[in-house]
């Protein structure tokens, strides 16, 4: 579709949690690409496996959490099957990644420029006050004012919209190839928040690099991203471009979600509910996993479960749209 | 305008903190004391059966005025007026008495607030059996199987622990533990946020059924511009302990006047993805320890002057019951400037 250059590529990636008694999989079949310069957005409810699947992709799961299927390609390379030390080189250095909590991914016993240039000497051949010059630079394009005195600052010196900035200045250090955002700005209020997410789209043409947002909100998903994949229970229900996920949901699950989310200036007695919650993993129901709170169900969703099926330019793990093709194989 | 008694008035309601350094180190540094405003004399009032939402940023003391109206903070200005009583002027635990069981209090955290040794029936019977409300165990389990149903979920519930419910289910428990005293009037303080957005939708829809059922009033405590758009009738904007803007909610989003508001207002994600014209959002909340002098929304405001720096805006009201503190909008220059910033926006683009 897109001439681009996919930069990843999750294919079929499979993450499962063996426990006493069985394994617990919490992501299941999931495949996507990001492209050069785009922000795939993905999106779910709390337990959907969307935080699962970033960590899986940079190779960060908690043990004994482990990939028990399925591929991911960066730029041509296959990353899942790395040693934990090559892993390691990619972290920080072609893949960066932002967290929610600003105040947690930062050290609070070093100063935010001895994060920042320890993190650029890691990865480049520079000497300390060439690579201090870059982290100067690196605060003053994520917006921190007066970058000069502000780098030998410590990170509680800092308010928290102006962290989350230091820890997106830590992911950019080495122009990564791509960035994972996992729910960057959860942790800030409104009038922040929009600053941080035009600062992610502004880094992200400037310098072409892939973002993956993971978030539940779907109003940052609007703002930033190219494409979006709804997630639950593990799986992806619905993926394509922003627009046709909003305003012309396939699968009823992105629907409901759509219409429980109350919006400014719509004047409704009573928002779209979606009964009942998201099963845990240990209970998926057979099927389609949304089957017990589908308003649309029928026979076929409560014993098959169905995979992704093209529809127009998005994709939905629906039966309502059975007689479309199967993306799985089309995908390969 | 309004001919009926309101069912919560705030005058001039006030809550400042000590946070001054200990004794010693104030006496070593030469530190004065500091006192954080955390509530600065704000008004309101909250007609019966209606939703007043108060809305600002962290830090911003909304969480603050939810507990002074509850009285779990003494006020150390002005007073909250209940239904015609001054909750100030009653001290002691008799006369408050009377009035606690009109009011409850919903909070954020549905995982915090549920004790987890107590089996829902005692959690949700205690403040049956704390405001003397009955003292019969049959009439106590009739009522508690009517709140759990009430709230939706099945009388058979009550025999379970928290920990066997998910975060909307226990924040279900929460309101159905608030109305089990038959309140009037509910406090609810972030009642969704800690929910994914398809259980709040329900806790929403739930809200406003039992308002309409039980003729409820709530004073709603959120960040969330889009839930407060849904759920009020009439809001407050807070900054840094002041209430810039109060009114009839609509008229409000549809035409915001102060700076600030217009700026949340703009700040919200658009997910109908319009494109529209912003106005650039710049700076943060600063310290409410320390706020800037005069009007304090006055360092990120794109229209402050020289008064705006030194002088702190009085209550200009407008026409529609619009209450706004901000010297712009008082000297009628607002719109204009409003104009001219679109304009060089555009212009620049």
């Amino acid at each position: 579709m897109s001439t681009k250059k996919p930069v990843l590529e999750v294919r079929n990636l499979r993450v499962e949690f063996p426990n006493r008694r069985g394994n617990l999989v919490a992501v299941d079949d999931v495949s996507f690409t990001v492209n050069e310069g785009e922000v795939l957005g993905v999106v779910g409810e709390s337990g959907a496996g969307k935080s699962m699947t970033g960590s899986a992709i940079i190779g960060l799961l908690e043990p004994p959490g482990r990939i028990a299927g399925g591929e991911v390609w960066l730029d041509g390379e296959r990353i899942d099957n790395l040693s934990q030390e090559a892993m390691r080189k990619i972290r920080g250095k072609r893949i960066g990644m932002v967290f929610q909590d600003p105040l947690t991914s930062l050290n609070p016993l070093y100063t935010v420029g001895w994060q920042l240039i320890e993190t650029i000497l890691t990865h480049q051949d520079l000497t300390e006050a060439q690579a201090r010059k870059h982290a100067i630079d690196l605060l003053g394009e994520v917006g921190i004012p007066s970058p000069e005195k502000r780098i030998d600052q410590y990170p509680h010196q800092f308010s928290g919209g102006m962290r989350q900035r230091v820890v997106i200045a830590l992911a950019l250090c080495v122009n990564p190839r791509m960035i994972i955002a996992d729910e960057p700005t959860t942790a800030l209020d409104v009038s922040i928040q929009a600053q941080i997410i035009k600062l992610l789209k502004r880094l992200c043409d400037e310098h072409g690099a892939a973002i993956m947002l993971v978030t539940h909100d779907m109003g940052v998903i609007a703002e930033t991203a190219d494409r979006v994949a709804v997630m639950y229970a593990g799986r992806i229900a619905e993926i394509g471009p922003v627009q046709d996920v909003i305003k012309k949901a396939k699968h009823p699950y992105t629907e409901g979600l759509m219409g429980s989310i109350p919006v400014v200036g719509h004047d409704l007695e009573r928002l779209t509910q979606i009964e009942g919650s998201m099963p845990r993993l240990t209970e998926i129901p057979r099927g389609c996993a949304f089957n017990p709170r589908c308003p649309q169900v029928f026979d076929r969703c409560r014993v098959e479960r169905p995979n992704l099926i093209d529809v127009d330019r998005s994709s939905a793990a629906c039966w309502l749209h059975a007689n479309g093709t199967s993306k799985t194989e089309a995908a390969q | 305008m309004q001919v009926e008694k309101p069912i919560f008035e705030a005058v001039d309601l006030s809550k400042s903190f000590d946070v001054s350094a200990p004794l010693l180190r104030r006496i070593i540094h030469r530190e004065g004391r500091a006192t954080l405003h955390a509530v600065d004399a704000i008004n309101f009032r909250i007609p019966r059966g209606k939703t007043f939402s108060l809305v600002g940023e962290s830090g911003c003391g909304k969480s603050t005025v939810a507990r002074l109206v509850v009285g779990l903070y003494q006020p150390t200005g002005g007073k909250g007026v209940f239904d015609g009583h001054d909750m100030a002027g009653k001290r002691s635990r008799k006369e408050m008495a009377g009035l606690r069981r009109r009011f409850q209090m919903i909070f954020q955290d549905p995982f915090a607030s549920l004790n987890p040794r107590w089996r829902v029936h005692d959690i949700i019977a205690e403040p049956i059996r704390a405001h003397g409300i009955s003292d019969d165990e049959r009439d106590i389990t009739r009522r508690v199987a009517l709140n759990l149903e009430r709230v939706k979920l099945s009388a058979r519930d009550g025999e379970k622990f928290p920990h066997e419910f998910s975060g909307g289910q226990r924040q279900r428990i929460s309101i159905a533990r608030a109305l089990a005293s038959e309140p009037e009037f509910l406090v609810c303080d972030e009642p969704t946020s800690a929910l994914d957005v398809s259980v709040q939708a329900q806790i929403l829809n739930l809200m406003k059924d039992l308002q309409r059922e039980l003729g409820l009033s709530y004073l709603f405590i959120s960040h969330d511009l889009a839930v407060v758009y849904h759920i009020s009738d009439y809001l407050g904007v807070m900054y840094l302990g002041r209430l810039v803007e109060v009114g009839p909610a609509r008229e409000i989003f549809k035409n915001p006047q102060h700076p600030y508001t217009r700026m949340l207002l703009d700040a919200i994600p658009d997910l109908e993805m319009t494109g529209r014209k912003r106005i650039p959002v710049g700076g943060e909340v600063p310290s409410p320890i320390s706020p800037p002098s005069g009007c304090h929304f006055h360092p990120r405001c794109p229209f402050a002057n020289a008064r705006c720096k030194s002088e702190t805006p009085g209550v200009t009201s407008l026409p529609g019951e619009i209450d706004v503190r901000c010297h712009a909008v008082e000297e009628g220059r607002l719109a204009a400037e409003v104009e001219k910033l679109k304009m060089q926006q555009s212009s620049a683009a």
